[in-house]
C-alpha cells in the first residue's frame, strides 16, 4: 500500500491554517476553515475504507530519512489502535469548526481557525508517528495552539487555566524526552547505531531498574495527559475556561493522547514493568472513577461537572488498558472513542446553552424542556450515551472494560461498577435540574431552540452514538488484531517473568539444605 | 637599499584574511565617518554590513580546510575557527542591520558606532581563532573594550551609563582572573600555547596544584564573560541599559566568542583534566540554569527578562560542556549557538521595533494587544519566544535536544533532568510575553515598520533561520560536528605552517 495518505491527512490542516490567514473577512475565514477541516475528514474516511481489517501490523507506512546523524526518520504508520482515533479527531474538528463559526467565537476568527487547524495537525501527527522523535515533536507542538485557544478565547480565569495546562503537560512530557534520550542511548549499545524508530526500540535489553525509571517517565507524561487521579488538577480549570471548541478537542481528543501513549509506547516498550505496575494503575484508575464521580456530583457549574466526569470516564479507560487482556483493551479503545463523541457532544451542547444565557450555573436553569424541546431531546440522548445506556455507544465500551477487569482483578471491577452508578446519578440529577420542573427564571421562557446549524453539528454525533451502540463489530474487528499484537508483547513478557520466578524457585529449592541432605 | 622581504607575503596571511578585512574595514568606516554626517549614518551601516558579508565569504571558504596552526602556533586554522568567525560575523551584521534605522532615530554618532561593532567583532574572531592563551586574552580585551563603549553609547541615558560602568568594572575585574589564571598555567606548564600545555598535562613533573589553581581562575574569567552564575551580576543591568541592538550583540556575539575560547581551552585542550573541571561545571551549570530562570520569572522589563533568559541559556550550554565525555557534546554546543543566534537576534529586533527616541517601550506591558495591530511582528515574536522555550520544530528545540542527548550520552542524567525542568519553568515567562501580545489589550504603538526596511530584513532573516535550522537541522548538525572535530584533530594532522 503506497501513497502519501498519512502525510496528506496530517498536513492538509497546516495548509488550511496558512490559507485562512490570507482570508480578508470573517465569513470567508469560517468557510475556509470548515472546508479545510473537511479534507482531512475525507482522507481519514478513505483510510478507514482502505484499511485491511485482518492485518495486525502497520499499514500505509511512509518512511523517509530526516536527521540521519541521529537515526531520526519521518516514519508514519497506522494500525487498528490509531485508525479510529484519527477518525474521531477529524470528525470532532469538523464539527467544532462548524459550531464555532455560528456565533460562539466572535473575536479574531482568523487566528482561531489558524490555531484550530495547527492543533489538528499536531494531534494527527502524534497519532500517526512511529518514530519517537517525530512523535515528540507533534506531542509538544499540540500544546501551543491549545494554550492560545484557552488563553485568547477562554472565559474567566483563562490565563491561569492556560498556564496551568501547559506547565503541567510540559513537565510530564519533558521528562519523557529524557527517557526517550536514555532509551535511545541504551539501545545504541545493543543495536550499534542510533535510532528513534519505535519498532527497532521494542525489546531493547534494559536492567530492571532502568526499565522501571523509563516506564515511570513515560507513564508520568501520559498519566498527566489522561489525566489520572491525582494528576488531574489541571483538567477542571482548562476544560471549564476553554472556549467550547477547545473543550471539545481537549476532552474529545487530547485526553486520548494520554491513553493512546500508554497503548503505543509505555506498555509495548516496557511490558514487564507494565505488568508489575498494573495493580497500581488499576487502583489509581478506580480511585479516579469514584473521585471524579463524587466531585462531579457537587458541581454547581454544568461545564465543570462534565469536566470532572471526564476524570471518571478516563478512569474506566485506564482500567481497561491495565486489565491487560483483549476484552479490557478493546473496551478501553472503544471507550476512548465513546468518550470523545459523548463528552465532545456534551461540551458542544453546554456551549449552546452558554451562548443563549451566558451562564453555566445549573441553578440558573430549570424547566427548559418546555421552551426548547428539541434541545432537551438532543441533550438527553447525548447524556444517556455518556451514562452508558444499552443500545448507545457508551454501554459497549464500559461493558467490555468491566468484563476485562473482572477477569484480572474482580475487586477493581466491583468498585468500578459503583462509579458507573454514581455516573448515572450525577448526570440524571443535573439533567433533571436543568430541563425538568417549573421554569424559575423568566429569561428562560424566551430561549431559542436549536438552530439548523446546531442540529447539523449534533446530528452526526447522535448517528455515531446509535451506530456504535448497535453495531460495534465494524470497529472492534479492526481494533482486535492490533490489540492482539500488543498483547502478544505483554504475554511474552509475562512468560519471561514466570520463567524467572520459576528459575528462582528452582534455584532456591536446589540450594535448600533439606533437599540437599535428602539427596 | 635593502631588498623588500617577500617572505612576509605568504600563505600564513590567507587564514586571517577575514580578520584583516574586519580590522581594515573598521578603520575605513571611522575615516569615512569624517565625511558623513551623523544624520546620514545609515550608509555607514550598510558599508559595515557589506564588509561583514565579505569577511564571512572568506571565512566560509576556509571552512572545511585541513586544520593547522599558523603564526608560530598562535592561531588555529580550522573549521572550528571558521564556524565561530561566521557566527560572530553573522551576529555583527545582524546587529548593524537592526541598527541602521535605530541609530538614525536615536541620533547616535554613526561612524564610531559601526566602527566599534567592527572592532568588537574583530576581537571576537581573534578569540575564536586563538590557540594561544595570550591571543585569546587579546581578543577578549579587544572585544570587551569595544563593547563597554557600545553599552554606554546612549550618552544622555542614565541607564546606558550605568550599563557601561557596571559592565566595565566587573568585566575588568574578571579579566584579571583570566590573566592571573593564564600566568599560573604558564608557571605550571611553561607555555602559553595550548598545544604544549596539553602535552605538559601528561608529564608527571607538572605542578598539579598550580595548574589546577590556574584552571580554576580561568574558569572564573570565562564564567564572567558567558554570564554563568555566580558571575552573572552585571548581566541584567548591562543588558537593560545598553542600546538594544548592542544588547543583542552582547547576548549573541559576546557569548559565542566567549564560548569559542572557553570550549577551545577546556573541552579541546584541557580534556585530560575533565574529571576535575566538569565537577565544578556541573554545579555551575545547574546554578546558572536555575538562577537564570527563577529570576526571569519575575521580570517586567523585556530586556531584563531576556538578560536572565540569556543566563539560563548559558546554563544549558554549560550542560553541554559538562558532557565533554560524549563525542556529541562539542557539535551540540556549536549547533545550539547557531540556533540561539538566530532566535535571540530576532527577539531583540522585535524589541528594537517598539522603541523610539525618548520612549524605550521595553516593559512587557507595552506589548499588550500587539497582535491586533501588527500580526506579522507578533507572529515573529511568537516564533522567537517559542524557539527560546524549546518548542519543536524550531531551532531552539533541536539545540536543546542535541545538548541533552549528549548529556545523557555522558551519563549526566540528573543534570539533564534539572535542565529539562528548567526548560519547563522558562515556558512560563516566554509564554507570558505571548499572552500579553495575543490575549490582552492596551500597550503601545510600534514605529511603523514600513519606514524601517533594514529592521524588517533583520526580522525576516532571523525568523527564516529559526524555522529552517530547526526543521532541517541535518546540514547544520554536520557542519557543527565537523567544526568541533577539526578543533580536536590531533598531532598527525596538526602541523605548524611556516613557523618563523
Amino acid at each position: 500500500m503506497g501513497g502519501s495518505w498519512l502525510t496528506a491527512v496530517i498536513f492538509t490542516p497546516l495548509l488550511g491554517a496558512l490559507f485562512v490567514l490570507a482570508q480578508p473577512e470573517a465569513r470567508a475565514t469560517w468557510r475556509a476553515g470548515f472546508i479545510f477541516s473537511l479534507i482531512p475528514l475525507a482522507i481519514s474516511i478513505y483510510l478507514f475504507a482502505a484499511f485491511d481489517p485482518a492485518r495486525a501490523s502497520y499499514q500505509f507506512v511512509e518512511q523517509y530519512s530526516w536527521i540521519p546523524q541521529f537515526g531520526i526518520s519521518y516514519h508514519l504508520a497506522i494500525d487498528g489502535i490509531s485508525l479510529f482515533l484519527v477518525l474521531l479527531t477529524t470528525v470532532l474538528f469538523s464539527l467544532s469548526m462548524l459550531y464555532s463559526g455560528g456565533g460562539d467565537i466572535e473575536t479574531r476568527p482568523r487566528e482561531f481557525c489558524f490555531f484550530m487547524l495547527v492543533l489538528e495537525m499536531g494531534l494527527l501527527g502524534a497519532l500517526l508517528a512511529v518514530d519517537l522523535f517525530l512523535f515528540y515533536v507533534f506531542w509538544e507542538l499540540m500544546l501551543i495552539p491549545m494554550y492560545f485557544l484557552i488563553g485568547i478565547w477562554g472565559h474567566g480565569r483563562k490565563y491561569y487555566a492556560a498556564f496551568k495546562f501547559i506547565l503541567y503537560t510540559m513537565l510530564g512530557s519533558i521528562l519523557m524526552l529524557v527517557a526517550i534520550l536514555y532509551l535511545v542511548t541504551a539501545a545504541r549499545a545493543h543495536l550499534g547505531h542510533l535510532t528513534y524508530d519505535l519498532l527497532a526500540l521494542y525489546g531493547v535489553p534494559l536492567s530492571h531498574r532502568e526499565a522501571t525509571w523509563l516506564f515511570a517517565a513515560f507513564a508520568l507524561a501520559f498519566a498527566i495527559k489522561v489525566p489520572m487521579w491525582p494528576l488531574h488538577t489541571w483538567l477542571p480549570d482548562a476544560h471549564t475556561e476553554a472556549p467550547t471548541a477547545g473543550s471539545v478537542i481537549l476532552a474529545g481528543v487530547m485526553l486520548k493522547m494520554g491513553t493512546y501513549g500508554f497503548l503505543r509506547f509505555a506498555i509495548p516498550l516496557f511490558p514487564e514493568i507494565a505488568i508489575e505496575a498494573a495493580p497500581l494503575f488499576l487502583a489509581l484508575a478506580v480511585v479516579g472513577i469514584i473521585y471524579g464521580a463524587l466531585v462531579a456530583m457537587v458541581q454547581p457549574d454544568i461545564k465543570r461537572l462534565v469536566a470532572y466526569s471526564s476524570v471518571s470516564h478516563l478512569g474506566f479507560v485506564m482500567l481497561g488498558i491495565f486489565a491487560l487482556n483483549p476484552q479490557g483493551m478493546e473496551g478501553a479503545i472503544y471507550q476512548m472513542l465513546n468518550h470523545g463523541i459523548s463528552t465532545g457532544g456534551l461540551f458542544l451542547l453546554i456551549g449552546m446553552i452558554y451562548l443563549r444565557r451566558h451562564t453555566r450555573e445549573i441553578a440558573e436553569f430549570g424547566g427548559l424542556w418546555k421552551t426548547v424541546p428539541i434541545f432537551a431531546a438532543v441533550f438527553m440522548v447525548v447524556m444517556l450515551s455518556s451514562i452508558g445506556l444499552p443500545g448507545l455507544n457508551g454501554f459497549v465500551g464500559e461493558f467490555l472494560i468491566l468484563v476485562g477487569t473482572y477477569l484480572t482483578k474482580s475487586l477493581a471491577a466491583e468498585i468500578a461498577v459503583v462509579g458507573l452508578i454514581l455516573g448515572a446519578l450525577y448526570m440524571l440529577y443535573a439533567y433533571e435540574r436543568v430541563w425538568f420542573g417549573p421554569i424559575t427564571k423568566a429569561v428562560n421562557e424566551t430561549m431559542a431552540d436549536l438552530s439548523g446549524r446546531e442540529i447539523a453539528v449534533m446530528a452526526p454525533l447522535i448517528v455515531l452514538m446509535l451506530f456504535m451502540g448497535l453495531y460495534p463489530r465494524l470497529l472492534l474487528s479492526r481494533i482486535e488484531p492490533s490489540v492482539g499484537a500488543l498483547l502478544g508483547r505483554v504475554h511474552a513478557a509475562q512468560a519471561r517473568i514466570d520463567r524467572r520466578q520459576h528459575d528462582a524457585r528452582a534455584l532456591a529449592a536446589l540450594l535448600d539444605p533439606k533437599s540437599v541432605a535428602a539427596k | 637599499m635593502t631588498q623588500f622581504n617577500w617572505s612576509v607575503i605568504n600563505f600564513a596571511w590567507v587564514p586571517i584574511l577575514p580578520l584583516i578585512v574586519v580590522a581594515a574595514g573598521a578603520m575605513g568606516v571611522l575615516l569615512a565617518g569624517v565625511q558623513i554626517d551623523d544624520e546620514d549614518s545609515g550608509s555607514l551601516g550598510i558599508l559595515s554590513i557589506a564588509l561583514f558579508v565579505f569577511a564571512a565569504i572568506l571565512a566560509l571558504l576556509l571552512f572545511g580546510g585541513r586544520p593547522s596552526l599558523t603564526f608560530s602556533g598562535a592561531l588555529s586554522v580550522s573549521s572550528y575557527t571558521a564556524y565561530f568567525e561566521l557566527l560572530v560575523l553573522f551576529a555583527a551584521a545582524m546587529t548593524a542591520l537592526m541598527s541602521v534605522e535605530y541609530a538614525a532615530d536615536q541620533g547616535l554618532a554613526g561612524a564610531e558606532y559601526y566602527a566599534l561593532i567592527m572592532f568588537a567583532a574583530l576581537g571576537m574572531m581573534l578569540m575564536a581563532a586563538g590557540d594561544d592563551l595570550i591571543v585569546i586574552f587579546l581578543g577578549l580585551e579587544t572585544m570587551s573594550i569595544a563593547v563597554y563603549a557600545l553599552a554606554g553609547f546612549l550618552r544622555r541615558d542614565p541607564r546606558s551609563n550605568e550599563a557601561a560602568l557596571k559592565y566595565f568594572l566587573l568585566g575588568a575585574f574578571s579579566t584579571g582572573f583570566l590573566l592571573y589564571g593564564i600566568a599560573l598555567i604558564y608557571g605550571a606548564t611553561g607555555s602559553i600555547k595550548l598545544e604544549p600545555i596539553e602535552a605538559a598535562l601528561s608529564r608527571p613533573a607538572t605542578d598539579n596544584a598550580l595548574l589546577l589553581a590556574g584552571v580554576g581562575l580561568m574558569l572564573i574569567g570565562f564564567g564572567f564573560k558567558v554570564a554563568a552564575v555566580p558571575f552573572h551580576m552585571w548581566t541584567p543591568d548591562a543588558y537593560e541599559g545598553a542600546p538594544t541592538p548592542v544588547t543583542a550583540f552582547m547576548a549573541v556575539g559576546v557569548k559565542a566568542a566567549a564560548f569559542a575560547g572557553f570550549m577551545r581551552v577546556f573541552m579541546v585542550h584541557l580534556g585530560p583534566l575533565g574529571p576535575q573541571w566538569t565537577m565544578v561545571l556541573w554545579v555551575v551549570a545547574a546554578l546558572t540554569m536555575t538562577a537564570g530562570n527563577l529570576a526571569a520569572l519575575v521580570q517586567t522589563n523585556i530586556k531584563r527578562m531576556l538578560a536572565y533568559s540569556a543566563i539560563a541559556h548559558a546554563g544549558y550550554i554549560l550542560v553541554g560542556m559538562t558532557a565533554v565525555a560524549s563525542p556529541r557534546a562539542g557539535g551540540a554546543i556549536l549547533y545550539y549557538l547557531l540556533g540561539y543566534a538566530f532566535t535571540n537576534l530576532g527577539a531583540f529586533a522585535v524589541v528594537v521595533a517598539l522603541e523610539r527616541r525618548g520612549a524605550a517601550h521595553d516593559d512587557i506591558a507595552d506589548y499588550r494587544g500587539l497582535a491586533t495591530r501588527h500580526p506579522w511582528l507578533s507572529a515573529a515574536m511568537a516564533l522567537f519566544m517559542l524557539s527560546l522555550t524549546g518548542v519543536p520544530p524550531l531551532a531552539g528545540f533541536f539545540g536543546k535536544f542535541y545538548i541533552f542527548s549528549a548529556a545523557i550520552d555522558a551519563h549526566l542524567t540528573w543534570l539533564t533532568i534539572i535542565a529539562v525542568i528548567n526548560s519547563v519553568m522558562s515556558a512560563y515567562y516566554y509564554l507570558s510575553v505571548l499572552i500579553a501580545i495575543y490575549a490582552r489589550e492596551g500597550g503601545v504603538e510600534p514605529v511603523a515598520l514600513r519606514t524601517r526596511p533594514a529592521l524588517v530584513a533583520a526580522l525576516v532573516i532571523a525568523a527564516a533561520g529559526t524555522v529552517a535550522i530547526g526543521l532541517f537541522p541535518q546540514p547544520y548538525i554536520s557542519s557543527a560536528a565537523d567544526a568541533f572535530a577539526s578543533a580536536l584533530s590531533n598531532a598527525p594532522h596538526r602541523h605548524i605552517v611556516l613557523s618563523r
